[in-house]
């Protein structure tokens, strides 16, 4: 194992902003901060409250032009995909279905499920992280790709 | 009007704190995960950040009776683990590995959107329906066997 490109204090500070956030919708809106809940919403309605939801995903990509504004650290075009257009297409689906029928992503269970000691939110990051891991380890080590 | 407001502002925040931690950037996601390889560990510290900020003031936010600008709150009450959430994790792990994006990074990154980002935002959201509408199906067809089955008891 070899360390690379730690950069802790942007990790920690983006990671605590990211905290406040969830912490902001719960305590206004009384709802978790689930990136794919919201979107999910969004994507195929359930009920009537999608308003909310679109907003908050336009939010997320106004932080990212904010960012650039700003100039907050690293230009975020210089940012380059890792896999071909195939793979993307692939991933992408994964994450989708993967999000939906595991009721939840990295946010929703990894920092706010964990951050109310849910038991169910505690074996879906440690099973998706476990799953990421043993992917990265195929993708690079066993493929070589 | 508030509360969206406040919708936008927290998903400001939150995509602000994706970029400042550069979790946008797959290729950083990706040397995370690699703990046999070229290890990043800066990502354990975007968790790290989130939870200690979140979990400090989520019991503070709970002991409220209700949120500023809703009736109530509205967090998940189920606390059994079944197979649907462990297959879901599997799935999402491969995806989230394979190319280094999850969902909050991915919706960030169309602000510097080109077409791999477009390609991936597409791909998950056709993702996400399918899964949804398949899931709504199912429901539906056991919320109408236990209708039968209601029916049928009662004559």
């Amino acid at each position: 194992m070899e360390i690379v490109n730690f950069t802790p204090v942007p990790a920690f500070i983006g990671g605590a902003l990211i905290g406040l956030s969830a912490a902001f919708l719960l305590l206004i809106k009384g709802r978790v901060a689930g990136i794919s809940g919201i979107a999910g919403g969004v994507i195929l309605p359930e009920k009537g409250d999608v308003p909310w939801r679109v907003l908050f995903i336009i939010g997320l990509v106004l932080g990212g032009f904010i960012y650039q504004w700003l100039g907050l650290g690293p230009d975020l075009h210089q940012i380059e995909a890792q896999v071909g257009k195939g793979a993307l297409i692939v991933a992408g689906l994964l994450v989708g279905v993967g999000t939906t029928i595991g009721t939840g992503c990295t946010s929703g269970h990894g920092i706010c499920g964990l951050a109310r000691r849910s038991p169910r939110s505690l074996v879906a990051t440690l099973t998706f992280m476990a799953s990421a891991v043993a992917t990265v380890f195929v993708v690079r080590h066993i493929i070589g790709a | 009007m508030l509360s969206l407001i406040a919708a936008l502002a927290a998903g400001t925040l939150f995509g602000l704190g994706l970029a400042v931690a550069q979790m946008v950037d797959p290729a950083k996601v990706i040397n995370f995960l690699d703990i046999f390889g070229t290890w990043d560990p800066s990502l354990a510290f975007v968790m790290g950040g989130g939870l200690l900020v979140n979990a400090i003031a989520t019991p503070f936010i709970m002991r409220r009776k209700t949120p500023i600008l809703a009736e109530f709150f509205r967090t998940p009450t189920k606390h059994q683990v079944d197979t649907r959430l462990v297959l879901g994790g599997v799935i999402f792990g491969a995806g989230w590995g394979l190319a280094g994006y999850c969902p909050g990074p991915m919706l960030t990154s169309l602000s510097f959107a080109n077409s791999d980002i477009i390609t991936v935002v597409a791909a998950y959201v056709v993702g996400t329906l399918i899964a949804r509408l398949v899931l709504r199906s199912w429901e539906r067809d056991r919320l109408t066997e236990a209708q039968k089955a209601q029916t049928s008891c009662i004559q």
